[in-house]
């Protein structure tokens, strides 16, 4: 029996490679969104106003206790009874990034709360508003302590993105799973599937060691003492 | 110069300050000493509203700082407002609280950019000369994790000194110190002082509050126990408190 089959990567290579761009795209454009949406979202639950930080905190818990898959199936699914159509490749945007910003939310609230009170005091001593600390001086260094937390998240929003094929997005997996049922070569097209997130997500990991690497060196990187 | 009148603060049932009433002079140092505990610092703190007094009233340069009483309720004052006159009094910390992710002299502009608007030029020249003031004119570059303790408290003292304050707070600025940097930090802030900055000083070094202050005040148990100039407080204490806890220190 003939494992690996090269007359289906042939045939439908472009296919799987046209899946793992469209992969990459949905990682790319849902990173983006939450790494700077889940700043304000945790801005709010942090706030002493009641209802500001309510709403917020719905939110996140809602998102944190239920599956992501729900969450892709019911905004394709379900808000079109209530007048919300979006296609497939928008919904999985929606759904993802809200799910992702809800958790990198939540890493934002405790770097920004791991920031010593004395950066805030220090700063208020030389005039800096609150929201000019926040910016300046707190930010940064919150943003130095979640780095490596937040670079396991976008490797792990890499596979969490074949989660959109629930909502017709033909990605990588879901290509993966036409592809094979269509050739009946079902090893060699997934291997390959394996194989191309492999060959992205690998790098992707080595590239957030080497992040986590220098957060850890803080600003020091690269000075003479 | 500051005028406290009859400040209180509580933390969580216990009262810390109990009514504390103190008039700091302009271009005076005073020492305040007592034992931990005492309330010194959160007395020091309530100065720059870094603690906030439950009650009594603070006035900086003659007038009434922070918030207005209402009925006997405190009603604060916007933030722009109270940044104002936050600005006019530099503090230096125990721990440095330097920010770890800025240079030495990008630590000395950050106030002065961002806090009195101006230009980043400007700050850059005001930044290297308070720094050659504190003898780091070499060290701006750095960061602070390439400096010493003693190195980090004098470019605090350059940040705060930066910002021209009408005086200066320092709490316990040598207590974090190995003993043999306590002596450069010493020098700087005894050059403020003949150059006639006010300065506000909590710290355990006695030997050097008595050389360097106009008044020394010892609290103890959040109230002023004595106060007067070094000579008297350090040589004849009128109280037991005094004498008992200069006994201990100075062994």
């Amino acid at each position: 029996m003939e494992f690996f089959n090269l007359d289906v990567i042939h045939d439908y290579g472009f296919a799987l490679l046209h899946g793992l761009m469209l992969t990459i795209m949905l990682t790319l454009i849902v990173i983006t969104l939450s790494l700077g949406l889940a700043v304000p979202v945790a801005l709010c639950r942090m706030s002493t106003n009641v209802a500001v930080r309510a709403p917020a905190s719905v939110y996140v818990e809602v998102i944190r206790g239920t599956p992501l898959l729900l969450q892709l199936v019911y905004i394709y699914y379900v808000l079109p009874t209530m007048g919300i159509n979006l296609s497939g490749f928008v919904a999985a945007i929606v759904g993802l990034t809200l799910n992702y910003t809800a958790y990198m939310s939540e890493v934002y609230r405790g770097g920004i709360l791991a920031v010593p009170r004395n950066q805030w005091e220090a700063a208020a001593t030389v005039g800096l508003s609150r929201a000019r600390t926040f910016q300046r001086i707190v930010l940064p260094q919150a943003l130095l302590i979640v780095t490596p937390t937040l670079g396991n998240y976008f490797i792990s929003l890499f596979k969490d993105t074949a989660l959109a094929s629930v909502v017709t997005v033909q990605e990588l997996t879901f290509t993966g799973q036409i592809v094979s049922a269509r050739s009946y070569q079902y090893f060699t097209v997934y291997t390959v599937t394996g194989i191309l997130y492999l060959a992205v997500g690998y790098p992707a990991s080595v590239f957030v060691r080497w992040l986590e690497e220098r957060a850890q060196r803080g600003h020091r990187a690269d000075r003479p003492a | 110069m500051i005028r406290l009148v009859e400040i209180r603060k509580t933390f969580g049932g216990h009262e810390v300050l109990r009514g504390v009433s103190k008039t700091f002079g302009e271009g005076k140092v005073t020492c305040v000493i007592g034992p931990s505990g005492s309330g010194k610092s959160t007395l020091l703190r309530c100065i720059n509203l870094l603690e906030k007094p439950t009650s009594g009233e603070i006035f900086i340069e003659g007038e009434r700082a922070y918030y207005e009483i209402d009925r006997g309720a405190i009603r604060y004052h916007s933030e722009s407002r109270i940044t104002a006159v936050r600005r006019k009094l530099g503090m230096v910390f125990q721990d440095f609280a330097l920010f770890p992710h800025l240079t030495a002299i990008e630590n000395v502009t950050e106030g002065l950019v961002y806090g009195l608007g101006r230009g980043r030029q400007e700050a850059a020249g005001v930044a290297a000369r308070v720094l050659a003031r504190v003898g780091l004119a070499e060290r701006a570059s750095y960061y602070p994790d390439q400096l010493s303790g003693g190195q980090k408290q004098r470019v605090a003292i350059a940040r705060s000194l930066a910002m021209t304050p009408k005086a200066i707070l320092f709490d316990e600025p040598t207590s974090a110190l190995d003993p043999e940097l306590v002596g450069e930090v010493l020098d700087v802030m005894k050059d403020l002082s003949q150059e006639g900055m006010t300065m506000i000083i909590v710290t355990h070094e006695m030997k050097f509050a008595r050389e360097i202050a106009d008044e020394v005040i010892f609290v103890d148990h959040g109230v002023i126990v004595e106060e007067g100039p070094p000579a008297i407080v350090f040589e004849s204490p009128q109280h037991e408190r005094t004498r008992n806890f200069l006994r201990r220190v100075m062994r």
